[in-house]
Parts: C-alpha cells; structure tokens; sequence
C-alpha cells in the first residue's frame, strides 16, 4: 500500500498533467485525494494473483480501414476554431525559448 | 402507462399519418420550454431556430410522399458532449465554451436520417464527470419534479429535459451512471447499451473503455425505438460492435415467463429502506408475471466504485491531456508552449475535473501504477467473473439504480466521495461492458420516484427491455 499523498506529491503529479493550481486547490487536492485512494485501499490490498488484468470489455484487435484517399476535416473550418492560425497551421507560443 | 407529454412512438405515427405536423410537434415543445425552461435550465443551448427549419423541411417531404423515417418530426435533445456540426459544443465546460464542431456525431447523424428533429443540447457535469449536474460551469439544472433537488448527473439536462416535457426523447453519455442515475431521479427510462453498440464517433471522450451513448424517455417502447436507431456498426469507432443490432421492438411484448431473474444481494444491501422496497416490489411482479426470481451473490461488485474511481480517472487524465490551448477552445497565453497548456487547463477546467486529472494522473504515474491502476484493472477482471458465473444461473438481474432518491442541491457538493457514491450500483455494468437500463418503479418516502435497474449480459437488450416492460405494465 502506497504511503499517504503529500502537498509534493500532489504538485508534482500538476505539473505531469499540465495544471496550474492556485495553493488553495492544492492544499484541497491533498484532502480530497487523499479521501478517495483511501477508500481505494480495499481494492489496493485484495489479493489478485494471477488474476490478468482487463483494460478494455471487447475482446480487441487492430481494426483497420482500406488504404484509400477519402475527403477529411474541411480545414478553414477546423482552423477557424483554433485560437491562433496562421498560414493554414496552428500558431503557439514559442517551444524552445529565445532562438538564435 | 400514463405519459404525461405525448410519446414518441405515437408522435411519428400521427406525423407519419399526416395527422399531425412536425411544425406542430415543435411549436407544442418549445411552449413547454418558454414556460419553465427558466427555472429547470436544462439546455445549455435551446435550437428553436434549427428545429423549426427541421420540421418544416420534414413535412415538405412528407407532402411529396417521401418516407420520413421512423422517428418522423419526433423532437429529440442531445447531451452537450454530443458533437453537433456548426453547433456549440460546450462539454459544460469552460474549455470549450464556443467551440463548434467541423462535424456531427454519428448518433446525431443518424437521428437526422431517422426523421428526428433536435431541439437542444442539454447541460451536464462538466466532460460528464459528476452526479448532480452541478459540475456545470454554466450552473446546475433543476429537477423538474421538484427545483429544490438535483436531476442527477452527469447527463442531468437530458433527463430533466424529457421529465419536463421538452423533448420525449434525448440521448446522454454512461460512463459510471450518467444515464441510468439521472433517470432514476428524474423517473424517466434510460438505457446504457452494451458497450459498442453504439458508436463513439463524435461523443466527446472521457473514460473510453466506459463511455457508451444511450436513450432517454418517457416509456419503455420509446426507449427501444431510439436505441434502435442509434445502434449498429460504424466504421468511424473502431470499437464499434460489427454484428447486425438485435432488435429490440418486435420482442418488447414476449413477456418474462420461465425467465431467471436475479437480485443482486451486494447491490440491495445498504440503500435506503424505501428504495430497496420498490425494488423487492418489482421482483414479487415479475414473479408474478411467471419469472423464476432469486437472490444472486455478486462478491467483488463491492468493490467496483473503488476501482472505478481508479479506472475512469486515469482514462480522463489522458483522453482530457487534448485540451492544450492549440487546436480549439480557450488559450490563456503564456511564456512558451507548456506555460501556455498549463495556465490554460488551470483557467478552463473546474474543480471535479481538475480533481480527476489528477486521481488519474497520480494513479498512472511512476511507482503507483500497479499498486492502483493494474491493480484496479485486476479487479475490473474479477467483477466479470463474477457477472459471467451470475448469467449462468440467471437471464437478467435486479438491483436498485441509485441508493436514494434525488438529492436536494448542495448536499454532497463540499464531500466528492460522497457524490461518488451515488453511483455505486450502476458501474459494475460499465466496468462489464454489459447493458442496463432502470424504469421508475414508485416512489420513496419523500414522494420523489424510485428507478429500478435491470441488467443482461453483452448483447441482451432483448431480454433485458422485455423485463423493463412488464415492469413497466405493471405499475398499474
């Protein structure tokens, strides 16, 4: 059984999922986590041996389509949802910093 | 059964008959939408405009003898994850507050070619993560039966929508519940199908493995009318079931007689006293109605909210890692690329969601991911075991659809494993893949109705609507 989740931890895990939080929603996210992988804890301890695990309720296999060129998106009307285009692509802030 | 508001079998026949018009049909909902939408806020958009056009375009082509289809001038409402092309497709959430999608869900396609006109989209728990529709971030919807309690959640506005008359049909997403719970409340039918038997094209996704769109209505009938025309293959969801769709309609009156009915013990156990009383109601009916019922023991079923809680968020932590600030929806700017995802998920996601990124986040996360999400996969593993023993003894079972009857509004909204509870006997059918469906069965103590929940195997929507109507029939 994992130990108790802590105000790291909890900030950590934000900024894996990309989230910024204000203290307030952290020190929350501490309790309200908490509460809910403590009521996880049956499940953590029950004995599962050899017991395979289910990720999905269909028996899947790859299902795959014919190789043919067909019509897509229109793409003046998906980019015209974007926040920021520019010739035909999707503009955002810089990745890498301050280029040469 | 006593309906208050027209069905929606009897609306496409008279449409059909040309003793009614779908304009008529329209004009005669959005009256009842004028008049109490107000205080209910079941939509987040109410389509007036397109509905009429919709009508009026059917009953031309009814006049040029054209076959309008078999929900002709029927007024439909579609949860607000439902992509609509050109339509605001919100999710309640502020993320995507705006954004209209280049293209229609298959559902939505599919009720356009059936004759079906929709009338709005209707509000939910943000990216359908809640119980209560109080998730929203354009306010909670109201129980039409009673405005000082929730509809349930998350698909809250299409269950409210159909209670109060403003459709006699809508359909809803059930990741965990999110049909069957607010149904109950709303004492309405609804119905989550067998997982793949209806296509996911076009309903934005939270927990894929769980996700599955389904009716909601005022009648057992109406219900397997919608569902049969939603359901069947689409290349476009790969998870899509590829077998032709059982129906559904031609058996609803075959009754239950020698059928095996089960009530599960594990989800009976521990609800309050007035719904556990329906429910043994109802199995004394269907014993009476010739069915062979017993209790049946489901053990691991105890523990599916757990692994749910496990399970549905990790999924979400990454179907909802799209919501970066580039494609779509609200961009908060900022130094770079990941400053910009990180101040734009923080400004656009509420708390219930932020809250499941991160219980899903955390759980996928090094040195915890056996310990939680493999392990609640394991445990997702032994419920269909058990299930799997369960359908060999047994055609169909019983259980109630929510612990309680409707909530009033706050009441669990300071306390998420609370809310989470709400939701304690409909997901160990999701986590199965199996379809279930609840019907209002009375009322509880505080007069508010009490939903009924039956369950089948992959596939048994058949023998599962057949119970559902004799249910129903005998209501009295």
């Amino acid at each position: 059984m994992p130990d108790r989740i802590t105000t790291a931890d909890v900030a950590h895990v934000a900024q894996l999922a990309r989230l910024d939080l204000t203290e307030a929603e952290l020190e929350r996210l501490v309790v309200d986590l908490g509460a809910v992988l403590d009521h996880a804890a049956g499940v953590a301890a029950l004995d599962t041996a050899g017991v395979p695990p289910t990720a999905h309720p269909l028996p899947l296999q790859n299902v795959l389509r014919p190789d043919e060129v067909r019509p897509s998106l229109d793409r003046d009307e998906v980019l015209a949802m974007a926040p920021q285009a520019e010739d035909n692509r999707f503009r955002v802030p810089s990745i890498l910093g301050d280029g040469p | 059964m006593s309906a208050p508001f027209a069905t929606a079998v009897g609306t496409a026949a008279a449409v059909r008959l040309g003793e009614r018009t779908a304009r008529q049909v329209v004009e005669e909902v959005l009256a009842r939408v004028g008049v109490r939408e107000g205080e209910i806020h079941a939509f987040n958009t109410v389509l007036a405009g397109d509905a009429r056009a919709a009508a009026d375009a059917l009953d031309q082509r009814i006049a040029r003898g054209e076959d309008p289809g078999p929900l002709a001038g029927v007024p439909v409402a579609l949860k607000d994850n439902l992509c609509t092309r050109g339509v605001p497709t919100t999710c309640s959430s502020r993320i995507l507050e705006g954004w209209k999608p280049p293209y229609d869900a298959t559902v939505v396609e599919r009720l356009a070619g059936a004759g079906a006109v929709v009338v709005g989209k209707t509000n939910l728990d943000e990216f359908a993560m809640g119980s209560s529709t109080e998730n929203s971030a354009f306010g909670p919807t109201r129980n039409p039966l009673d405005t000082t309690r929730v509809p349930g959640g998350s698909s809250g506005g299409s269950a409210a929508a159909v209670a109060a008359g403003f459709a006699p049909l809508a359909l809803g997403s059930d990741t965990g519940g999110s049909i069957r719970q607010p149904a109950a409340f709303c004492g309405v039918v609804g119905v989550k199908p067998t997982y793949g038997a209806v296509s996911r094209y076009g309903l934005v996704a939270f927990a894929s493995s769980l996700d599955q769109i389904g009716p909601f209505a005022a009648t057992v009938a109406d219900a397997a009318l919608l569902l049969e025309v939603i359901a069947g293959h689409d290349p476009m969801d790969s998870t899509s079931n590829p077998g032709p769709a059982a129906p559904i309609s031609a058996r609803l009156g075959d009754g239950v007689e020698g059928l095996r009915v089960g009530i599960v013990r594990e989800l009976v156990k521990g609800v309050d006293a007035d719904v556990e009383a329906r429910v043994r109601e109802a199995a004394d009916a269907l014993a009476g109605a010739g069915a062979k019922v017993d209790e049946v023991s489901l053990p691991t079923v105890v523990h599916g909210l757990a692994a749910y809680y496990l399970i549905a968020p990790a999924e979400a932590s990454s179907n909802l890692a799209r919501y970066d600030g580039v494609r779509y929806g609200l961009r908060v700017d900022g130094t770079d690329v990941a400053a910009m995802n990180a101040a734009t998920r923080g400004a656009g996601f509420g708390a219930e969601v932020k809250r499941r990124i991160m219980l899903g986040t955390y759980a996928l996360s090094a040195g915890y991911y056996d310990a939680y999400y493999g392990q609640a996969q394991r445990v997702r593993t032994l419920i269909i075991r058990d299930f799997d023993a369960a359908y060999e003894d047994f055609d169909v079972l019983v259980s109630p659809t929510a612990p309680t009857t409707a909530f009033t509004l706050g009441a669990k909204t300071s306390d998420p494993l609370a809310m989470y509870m709400s939701d304690v006997c409909t997901i160990p059918s999701n986590l199965a893949g199996h379809p279930a469906m609840t019907l209002p069965y009375g009322t509880g103590d505080d007069g508010l109705p009490v939903g009924v929940q039956v369950m089948a195997p992959a596939l048994g929507e058949p023998v599962m609507f057949r119970v559902a109507a004799v249910l129903e029939a005998s209501r009295g």
